[in-house]
């Protein structure tokens, strides 16, 4: 069996162009990932699947993971000119003098869904291989190219993936809900997914329970007096 | 965001050009006379192992079109786990594949255990692999019976694999507690100790089990109203069953060789002798012998596990159960289970809960070719083509 960095190798070499980065795993299993460009995934699928040595035929797992936006905090030193008394000068005199300090800054790394395929070989017994794909963003650019045409295993999981992620896979040839209705609006298992209050609640509600109940009631009536 | 959001998908979905030269079903040619018959074979139907539902476009008997349709038990399983410790989901695993709840507790413990690297004792890889076995053996049993419950065999062969069965689920009482939600396997061994007593209890019920098989052969095996529903019906060919992720005794009644004990050498099973069955044509009739053979190789390797249990300690005493919390990193750890291959993917990010906890369901993936199978087959063996795929609707939806 290859190594992450050979197979990557083998992929540069085969797919001129495409964007492959070795993802390290601190676990014990030392599982580490490749991450793939979106643009070239299909042919660095093809590849994988079809190079004689490595012969990746069997798609074992698709799933997607959730990466929320992040707030990084860097300490970062400034130097910058402060005004202060001259020493035994007359009141209201300053001079300038250079500090140097330490200041907190604070910036947001977007956050991204993440699909993740663990890739096994049937013909040489060999695996797992794990290819990564990220989207854009979690809003409007979430698309990534669908690998069912490669594997087909992929079509209902992917479909699940779609359904309580909300990645687009483009070129799916059956994209639909699969585990939750048709109307439904949300994806569940978004990390800040929030859970609908629309639900009956119990006659005797308690604790946590009936303090949302008696929210839920009071919106509820609210609603109706507006109407 | 959302709704506007889903809209536009929706719309750019429609336009979205299809890729060809992936592995599609066959388009079945009607004669272009009369209707075709829709028909929506579940949620709530007997032959749907529970609930779930087939969307059929019938031309006369032949099925044309078949959508499987899923979710009447989606419990977010995958959400739950992720809102609680790692132990916390041991009991949980026990409600995905409800038959065989024993090989769901191992696959989960084997997925921790690589995250962390934690060492089992050998006693407890040994009551691993005689419990999975045992598994093996009620699960095909009750498939097998099922089976031919669907076929018309009304009542006898089931009974006959359940009296089996319920012998295996008293072994499983006795040891956990309990006869299906066993929740018995820890990270780093199991939860008890079996006594002497319990082994020569599972000595017995193995030293019976060939007895059940034989005669379950000798009265259906050839069968001719079986031999005749089951035979060329329902074929998956090796090439479409490797590209569609297909895993488990209907993957080798395909006739591929692939089974994960003998691949990734899990637990200990490279210390036993056993075969793996492969099936010639990969019809029903093959899967269905596949499952009798499968318990012949699962009863070889409970006798010698049995004979060679070693003693010790069946927990690992340097395991951390308390303020149990993974470094940060991921695994995906998988074993064979009787349905196929059954996986668990875990991200940790350091805290005490998962940050992703995956569940790879064979029996959602095994039906990924149902459409395949069934179509231009009768209605009727939709039925068999069905049940021989092996589900179980808590694992599907999760």
């Amino acid at each position: 069996m290859k190594t992450v960095e050979e197979i990557k190798a083998g992929i540069l070499a085969a797919v001129p162009g495409a964007s492959v980065t070795v993802v390290p795993n601190g676990s014990p299993s030392a599982q580490h990932s490749l991450l793939i460009g979106a643009e070239h995934a299909t042919a660095i699928a093809t590849f994988l699947r079809d190079d004689e040595e490595l012969a990746l035929d069997f798609l074992s797992n698709v799933t997607g993971v959730d990466w929320l936006d992040k707030e990084i905090a860097e300490k970062v030193k400034v130097t910058r000119q402060v005004e202060k008394p001259v020493e035994g000068g007359e009141p209201g005199q300053v001079r300038l003098v250079e500090e140097t300090v330490e200041e907190t800054r604070k910036h947001v790394q977007l956050g991204y869904l993440e699909a993740v395929y663990h890739l096994y070989s049937v013909a040489k017994k060999h695996g797992p291989v794990v290819l990564r794909m990220r989207t854009v963003n979690r809003t409007d650019k979430a698309e990534l190219p669908s690998l069912t045409p490669v594997w087909r295993s992929a079509e209902f999981q992917e479909r699940e993936v779609f359904d309580l992620f909300g990645i687009v896979f483009n070129g799916h040839p059956d994209l639909r809900r699969i585990l939750m209705w048709d109307g439904f609006k949300d994806f569940p298992m978004r990390r800040d997914y929030v859970e609908p209050d629309d639900f009956d609640y119990e006659p005797t509600p308690h604790d946590e329970v009936l303090k949302r109940a008696q929210e839920h009631k009071a919106k509820a009536a609210a609603e109706e007096a507006k109407a | 965001m959302n709704s506007t959001y889903l809209e536009n998908m929706t719309a750019r979905l429609a336009s979205s050009e299809k890729l060809d030269g992936w592995n599609r079903p066959p388009v079945i040619e009607t004669d272009g006379e009369g209707e075709l018959l829709e028909l929506a074979m579940g949620p709530h139907h007997p032959s749907t192992h529970g609930v779930f539902r087939m969307d059929l476009a019938l031309d006369g008997e032949r099925v044309v079109r078949l959508k499987p349709v899923f979710g009447y038990l989606h419990r977010n399983h995958e959400q739950l786990a992720q809102n609680q410790t790692y132990l916390a989901s041991m009991p949980y695993t026990d409600r995905l594949d409800y038959i065989c709840s024993l090989t769901n507790n191992w696959a989960y413990a084997l997925a921790v255990e690589k995250l962390v690297g934690q060492e089992v004792p050998e006693r407890a890889e040994y009551l691993r692999v005689i419990l999975a076995e045992l598994t093996r053996v009620q699960n095909h049993a009750s498939t097998i019976g099922f089976l031919l419950q669907e076929m018309g065999a009304s009542g006898t062969p089931l009974m006959y694999a359940f009296r089996e069965r319920e012998k295996i689920l008293d072994l499983f009482e006795s040891l956990t507690g309990s006869r299906m939600m066993c929740n018995y396997m820890r990270f780093g061994g199991c939860r008890v100790d079996a006594s002497e007593a319990w082994l020569n209890g599972a000595r017995k019920v193995v030293a019976d089990l060939p007895q059940f098989v034989d005669e379950f052969e000798r009265f259906l095996m050839t069968n001719e109203i079986l031999m005749a529903r089951c035979q060329g019906v329902g074929v998956l060919k090796p090439e479409l069953a490797v590209n569609a992720g297909i895993s488990g005794p209907m993957l080798r009644a395909s006739g591929v060789n692939y089974d994960i004990r003998k691949v990734d050498h899990y637990g200990i099973y490279d210390r036993f002798k056993f075969r793996v069955p492969l099936g010639d044509h990969g019809d029903i009739y093959d899967r269905y012998m596949i499952r009798m053979l499968e318990i012949r190789e699962s009863i070889s390797i409970l006798e010698q596990a049995l004979k060679e249990l070693p003693g010790g300690p069946v927990m690992d005493p340097k395991a951390k159960i308390r303020n149990f919390r993974p470094k940060a990193g991921e695994t995906y750890g998988r074993i064979e289970a009787p349905k196929g291959e059954l996986g668990f993917y875990l991200i940790s990010d350091g805290g005490p809960n998962p940050y992703r906890y995956r569940v790879r369901p064979p029996s959602l993936i095994n039906l990924t070719v149902l459409e395949d199978m069934a179509l231009g087959a009768n209605v009727a063996d939709v039925v068999l083509i069905f049940g021989s795929v092996d589900i179980v609707l808590g694992e599907v939806d999760r």
